[in-house]
């Protein structure tokens, strides 16, 4: 099962964070704080795996963009690394060769595809037409919404 | 707004940005209804909360929005519950009926974005309140709603164990599916909650692996040439479960296991997450050996490839299975080796934990050759786990006692302030052991010690050899190393060096005193030098060498006889007794010369508070009017405290009153100054004298204690008594 899910840049400014566990304020803070210094500080060739406390650490640099996975112990790392590379091929498709501008301005479309790929710690929908099919049809409900709602009721 | 923070140059300006937006979110959210800007309010919030600024003000605006009947509204309204709210706020109850109507909900998006937010953040009384629900919805025939559903489900049995009951039959239900998008979902499911209910099905899970494996190009889940790699790592995982200890489970799988090894390619991640996978299965079932041998080259396989991930992952299942199947990881002994001098931090560490596994009888000098130098270049956080590592494999299959000692004094050169505090007294020990090394290994102390005294470890071993076997370093000759000449100047001189650093701790300090003093037995012309050396640290600031020092100058001022027997060498000590390690019981030594009979020196435990109660007052003598009664107290786990108290029922008085006690040879015996030496006549008055003795060896406590005084005639009177039971013991 995945904890916690967290994106943040080179210069360690966050981006996205998903937590699949409760955990306190301050202890999300701390932890932030323990990865973002921890993964930073890697050398640029080395394993993407790391150990701290209890989990096994994945991350993986994609441009200026840092995506740092949380897993158990007993979990696979190198599919772990798969799962990161989904999420990033569907914000890809979503936002058409997404770069991290699009991340920062658009956060909340970005929680929203996570949601619908991952749920609970656990991978929801393997399929990547699927899940586009899916973010597209919500959106389109919102938009659908919105104009009804803003049209003048007769 | 989010252009209007990035802009902000510094944090300062940036937080008043903030603070101005918040104030602008705060005042609107008062408002009752202000159309569509809620959303884009709290959409606002949300950032500024990631930007690590507090914004719990906006959680009952979450709870409101997640009411609203507006779809855009309701979706950053649960975006901001899942990351504003957790369990343990209270406005996550109320929360809890909206989830409820929106699960009932008739599209199906409201009742995924419920779903989801319960997932993700439930707590055990809302997962309680709304199970029902949720097996409703997994019955329903709405596939993507069922996906969801399942995995709330997974969510609510994590958190409320007992759930697991009501959600059991519509998981076999699942079990039929044929979607891909179902089957990962149901395995989840499986997994992480029922597995005893799918025992039965390792046939049909194997048949669904199958088809994946073979099958031909599915568009839609394929990763790289590989059908679903997702499914097929969960299948695997559930078959590993199933099969961890059931024969018959194991043996349907076998035959897939070696396909799946055999045919995955295994050019890229994907592919290795697979085969990785497989191989722990393989390992974790009661797989038959050729299978097992198959995994285990897989793994070899691994080792080598040039990707370090593969590498640490290879290590990591390979350390798995090092106790069970030593002899084929063996095989990759080199490879592992080579992995120590990788300059990835994790990759070390990995490697150095399997290469400390691998040490054995037949490898320990090859081994102790690489890991010593991996000691030498190693980073910091590693040192201690690997110098701790090299001395067990040392002791466990030292082939020589010279090669141990030798390689110990590696580790202490290269890694002594790594090193953990037993190893001195550990060392000491080894060391007085091999008494035919002693010239050696005191020689390359000296030489060590010479060259470099900021390692404490070492420093304080050889200042203590210098001190014990200062006479063979001062005789110069030693058939293992070459001579050198080793003057009594140049001994003292280098115990001097070690006193007098400021790199020395306390501790070092200490060994270095006490080695000084030994050696004033052992040399024959430095003897003033030494007591001037020791006479200078009566007055040092640390009352520890102070003390040592004042004892030391007392052997020599008033017990220069003794002197030789106290410093005389140690004997072989015993591994695991307490309280003689170190010098320090030739400092102790001193402490304990009473003119009472003392048959051995040893330090005396600390005393603990005595016990409340009374103990009973025994009579022991008896005679001619002067009485001795006894009260026995234990102060701790062998020793104890005997009062002793005399009065006088005669008619005259008794003076010059002494007693004097004898224990038996293991007992250490310590008289207190009595009270006085006069008893008056008609027990007017007592005399009470404490006796402290310390019984280690938990021997049959006897005390003779013999009286004397004199009358009131002037006549001395002499009486002797046995006391062979104490109570209160």
């Amino acid at each position: 099962m995945m904890r916690f899910l967290l994106l943040f840049s080179r210069q360690g400014k966050l981006r996205l964070q998903k937590w699949f566990t409760p955990i306190s304020e301050r202890e999300k803070k701390k932890i932030i704080r323990d990865m973002t210094s921890m993964v930073l500080a890697r050398q640029p060739r080395s394993c993407n795996f790391l150990h701290w406390k209890d989990l096994k650490i994945i991350y993986k640099r994609y441009a200026s963009l840092y995506f740092c996975l949380a897993v158990d112990n007993q979990e696979n790392e190198l599919l772990a690394l798969e799962v990161i590379h989904r999420y990033v091929e569907l914000l890809d498709k979503y936002f058409g060769n997404v770069c991290e501008l699009d991340i920062i301005f658009n956060f909340e479309k970005a929680y929203f595809i996570l949601d619908e790929f991952l749920i609970g710690g656990e991978i929801q929908e393997t399929s990547k037409q699927v899940v586009n099919r899916c973010i597209e049809s919500s959106d389109m409900l919102q938009e659908t919404m919105e104009e009804y709602m803003s049209k003048p009721a007769f | 707004m989010i252009r209007a923070i990035r802009s902000a140059r510094t944090q300062c300006e940036e937080r008043g940005v903030i603070q101005r937006e918040c104030a602008a979110i705060r005042a609107q959210f008062r408002q009752v209804d202000n159309g569509g800007a809620r959303s884009h309010n709290l959409a606002k919030l949300l950032y500024v909360h990631m930007l690590g600024y507090p914004a719990h003000f906006g959680q009952m605006e979450c709870v409101r929005m997640i009411a609203s009947p507006r779809y855009s509204e309701k979706r950053v309204g649960y975006l901001g519950a899942m990351m504003l709210l957790d369990e343990k706020q209270d406005a996550s109850l109320l929360i809890t009926n909206s989830i409820k109507n929106d699960l009932a909900h008739s599209n199906q998006y409201v009742q995924s974005l419920a779903l989801c937010t319960l997932a993700c953040m439930g707590s055990a009384e809302m997962c309680r309140d709304l199970a029902p629900e949720i097996d409703r919805l997994l019955r329903a025939s709405n596939s993507y709603i069922k996906k969801k559903a399942a995995l709330c489900a997974v969510h609510i049995v994590r958190k409320v164990h007992d759930l697991g009951e009501l959600f059991a039959p519509a998981a076999r239900s699942l079990l039929a599916e044929k979607n891909h998008g179902q089957l990962i979902l149901t395995f989840s499911v499986c997994y992480n909650v029922f597995v005893p209910c799918v025992s039965q099905t390792v046939p049909d899970l194997v048949q669904i692996m199958k088809g994946l494996v073979i099958s031909g190009y599915s568009p839609e889940h394929d990763v790289a040439g590989i059908s679903d790699p997702f499914l097929q790592v969960r299948i695997l995982r559930l078959l590993r479960i199933l099969g961890r200890h059931n024969e018959t489970a194991s043996d349907a799988m076998n035959d897939l296991l070696a396909q799946v090894a055999t045919n995955t390619d295994s050019t890229k991640t994907v592919g290795n997450a697979v085969l990785y996978e497989t191989v722990l299965t393989v390992l974790d079932i009661k797989s038959e050996s050729g299978l097992r041998v198959l995994a285990v080259n897989i793994l070899g396989r691994f080792l080598l490839n040039n990707d370090r991930n593969i590498r640490y992952i290879a290590m990591t299942s390979l350390q798995r299975i090092v106790g069970t199947d030593h002899n084929a990881v063996q095989r990759h002994r080199g490879t592992i080796v080579d992995c120590l001098k990788d300059q990835d931090a994790s990759v070390k560490r990995r490697a150095l934990e399997l290469s400390l596994a691998l040490v054995s009888a037949s490898n320990i000098r090859t081994m102790m050759k690489e890991l010593l130098l991996f000691l030498s270049s190693c980073p910091p956080e590693l040192r201690a786990q690997a110098a701790s590592g090299i001395f067990h494999a040392a002791e466990r299959y030292a082939p020589s006692q010279r090669w141990h000692i030798d390689t110990i004094l590696h580790v202490l050169t290269t890694a002594g302030g790594d090193v953990r505090d037993e190893t001195v007294p550990n060392l000491i020990q080894l060391i007085t052991n091999t008494s035919e090394l002693h010239c050696y290994t005191v020689h390359k102390l000296y030489r060590a010690l010479l060259t470099d005294i900021s390692q404490p470890s070492l420093v304080q071993v050889a200042c203590w050899c210098i001190g014990e076997y200062g006479d063979l370093l001062l005789k110069g000759e030693c058939q293992e190393t070459e001579p050198s000449q080793v003057t009594e100047d140049d001994a003292l001189d280098a115990l001097e060096t070690v006193l007098q650093s400021h790199m020395s701790s306390p501790a070092t300090r200490g060994f270095a005193l006490t080695a000084t003093m030994k050696l004033s037995t052992r040399i024959t012309e430095n003897v003033d030098r030494i007591r001037s050396i020791v006479s200078i640290y009566g007055s040092c600031m640390d009352v520890e060498l102070q003390q040592r020092a004042v004892e030391y100058n007392a052997l020599f001022r008033k017990y220069d006889h003794m002197r030789a027997a106290v410093l005389e060498r140690m004997p072989v000590i015993e591994k695991n007794s307490s309280g003689h390690t170190n010098g320090e019981t030739a400092g102790d030594a001193v402490k304990e010369i009473q003119p009472a009979a003392v048959k051995q020196t040893g330090p005396l435990l600390p005393q603990q508070p005595a016990n409340q109660v009374h103990p009973p007052t025994v009579p022991v003598y008896e005679k001619d009017g002067v009485s001795l009664t006894l009260i026995c107290e234990k102060t701790s786990d062998s020793g104890m405290t005997v009062t002793l108290t005399a009065s006088n029922s005669t008619d005259s008085d008794i003076s010059v009153f002494t007693l004097q006690a004898a224990v038996p040879k293991s007992v250490q015996l310590h008289m207190k100054a009595p009270s006085g030496d006069f008893l008056p006549a008609r027990g007017a008055a007592k005399v009470t004298q404490m006796v402290a003795l310390n019984n280690p060896n938990k021997v049959n406590l006897k005390m003779r204690i013999r009286i004397s005084y004199n009358t009131s005639q002037g006549s001395a009177y002499q009486d002797t008594v046995q006391i062979d039971s104490f109570p209160g013991l």
